[in-house]
């Protein structure tokens, strides 16, 4: 039986509001004049101007906007591909396979996850200036082509998808363990690939700390761009609000369209830590 | 044949370290290095262009203890840290609870809390900077219609602290409501049913059903706020504006210990200083994950 009670959805509602209103103010807001912004009642729809500050972001000579829209994309795909991967096989090698050692490096994979590893930023400045990275695509992409999460989140999922049995029974046929791999158990784990792909692209596209003190001035990601958009000397408030627009709209769009698996994701992944 | 099969045995014993050597090894260059190496920067005079000046033992911490704008930095973040954590956990356990009745479109219902989620964090900082700037934000707006007069709120400690908490709550509330209802679904609904046979209220069955049973759920939840929460940087750096963000406010007002960190190394260019920030902040985060754990476990559970 559903639930009747309309105090709930009542405030369900505000919820939503609540939640929704920001994104709502920033497309409002991203569609007028800077006039229009500044006036008082601030305008509550959606104006005429919408067209023309995206394009004014695209043709702002300062920030590259375009150009920082593809390499978020570049480095996102790439760390998404690559974690999907080596969680995949990592995953795989703890859930199903017998080696020495395994449960110590299992407990440290977790640990990894407790650890704010971001703090070593100065060390990584120096390592990435050292291998001549520093300002690049690569500075911002190497460091997380893995994750610890990710290779927790495929044991888990192996665990439960991959019988022994099946493992066996390749080995009697004579299969080597990649090849096991590759043909068994890498098309079993594809639900699971697919909810930690989102989550990494998510997280990748929407990085800000390291990128924007390592990223040179050719290379900026979209938040580096937005955060060089926002702190310019001239305040433009409806240019940063249409660059703030575009660089969330493939985000929300990626939402809509996997949100029941995104949540999925979400949900899984707090109940097995 | 025999050649064969020795082959397949040791492909078989090397496989599975093959399989996890490429986590362990990027990892330990990229995360575990850095982070163990930060120490070993912070006992030397470090300059971002000129390198390594020389051991100077313990002189950046003792620097540090007596660095008024640290501690500035430090007492902002505990603020900023608490202002949001509290109401955030409380909220998330309410929503997790909503989210939990019978609903019709549950998905779209998630889906909806979720959303702020998925907003990047630059991008948070941005659109709250205007919602909360003091002569055409639609906050002050609200406000002088109920005849409040205009809040600077980039200007003053306690209001900047609470637009960055409002901001950090916003993006974080429904994320952790959606882990503490996957907890709450492992509940079983006869717990609920007994309760209500015995009379118990709604409010009852939240503090003396729901509450406990989310413990451990509550526990795991406040360690990843704790650790989110302590290195707090985006927000903050964009809700102020211009090209002295970093340092928070004119007064450092809501300037916080990463933005300190990331101001030493980059605009002071000290390495060396800025490495001890970075450890100390490392053992600040464990200290409050521990306080954290000692204090949900107080929380009794169901008998």
């Amino acid at each position: 039986m559903k639930t009747k009670n309309p105090l709930l959805y009542v405030g369900l509602i505000a919820t939503l509001i609540f939640s929704a209103g920001p994104i709502y103010f920033m497309l409002v807001m991203a569609s007028r004049t800077n006039n229009e912004i500044v006036s008082l009642p601030p305008p509550f729809w959606v104006g005429g101007n919408l067209s023309s500050n995206v394009n004014r972001v695209f043709d702002n000579p300062d920030v590259l906007f375009g150009q920082a829209l593809l390499n978020s994309l570049i480095v996102a795909v790439v760390a998404t591909v690559c974690v999907v991967v080596t969680s995949s096989l990592a995953g795989f090698a703890f859930a199903n396979l017998k080696f020495r050692g395994r449960n110590a490096m299992l407990l440290f994979v977790i640990g990894t996850m407790m650890v704010p590893v971001q703090l070593g930023l100065i060390p990584l400045y120096m390592l990435m200036t050292k291998l001549g990275l520093n300002g690049g695509l690569e500075s911002v992409t190497l460091p997380f082509i893995v994750a610890g999460f990710g290779v927790f989140m495929m044991r888990q999922f192996a665990e439960q998808a991959i019988p022994d049995e099946m493992i066996e029974a390749a080995r009697v046929d004579g299969a080597s363990t990649f090849r096991i791999f590759f043909s068994i158990v890498f098309p079993a784990l594809r639900p699971a690939a697919a909810v930690l792909g989102l989550l990494t692209f998510m997280e990748r596209w929407n990085d800000f700390l390291w990128p924007f003190l390592t990223l040179d001035a050719e290379h900026p990601t979209v938040q580096v761009a937005l955060s060089r958009l926002s702190s310019g000397y001239y305040s433009d408030q409806s240019l940063i609000m249409a660059g703030t627009l575009i660089g969330t709209l493939p985000l929300v769009v990626v939402f809509i369209v996997f949100g029941r698996q995104i949540i999925g994701g979400i949900m899984e992944g707090g109940l097995k830590a | 044949m025999r050649i064969r099969d020795r082959f397949a045995k040791t492909e078989a014993r090397v496989a599975p370290y093959a399989f996890v050597s490429p986590f362990f090894i990027i990892f330990a260059i990229f995360g575990l290095f850095p982070l163990v190496y930060t120490a070993w920067v912070s006992m030397h005079d470090w300059s971002l262009l000129a390198g390594n000046q020389g051991y100077v033992g313990f002189a950046n911490y003792r620097e540090l203890m007596q660095d008024s704008d640290f501690w500035r930095a430090l007492t902002n973040t505990v603020g900023i840290f608490l202002l949001a954590t509290i109401p955030q956990l409380i909220l998330a356990t309410v929503l997790a609870q909503v989210l939990n009745a019978r609903l019709r479109a549950k998905t779209f219902w998630r889906m909806g809390v979720l959303l702020p989620n998925v907003t990047s964090v630059a991008a948070v900082g941005i659109i709250f900077g205007l919602i909360f700037s003091r002569d055409y934000g639609i906050v002050n707006w609200g406000l002088g219609l109920v005849g409040v007069d205009p809040i600077d709120w980039q200007g003053h400690r306690w209001s900047s602290w609470f637009a960055i908490s409002v901001m950090v709550d916003w993006r974080w509330t429904g994320y952790n409501a959606l882990i503490l209802l996957a907890s709450l679904q492992s509940v079983p609904k006869e717990l609920y049913e007994a309760a209500r046979i015995d009379g118990a209220s709604a409010w009852r069955q939240f503090w003396s059903i729901t509450v406990p049973m989310l413990r451990p759920t509550l526990i795991f939840v406040s360690i990843v706020a704790t650790i989110g929460g302590i290195q707090l940087f985006t927000e903050p750096l964009l809700f102020g504006s211009g090209v002295n963000a970093i340092s928070g406010g004119n007064s450092g007002q809501y300037q916080t210990v990463a933005m300190y960190l990331v101001q030493q190394a980059f605009t002071g260019q000290r390495f060396g200083y800025a490495s001890t920030v970075a450890w100390v902040l490392f053992l600040i985060i464990a200290v409050f994950a521990v306080i954290n754990v000692a204090l949900l476990r107080r929380i009794k559970s169901v008998d």
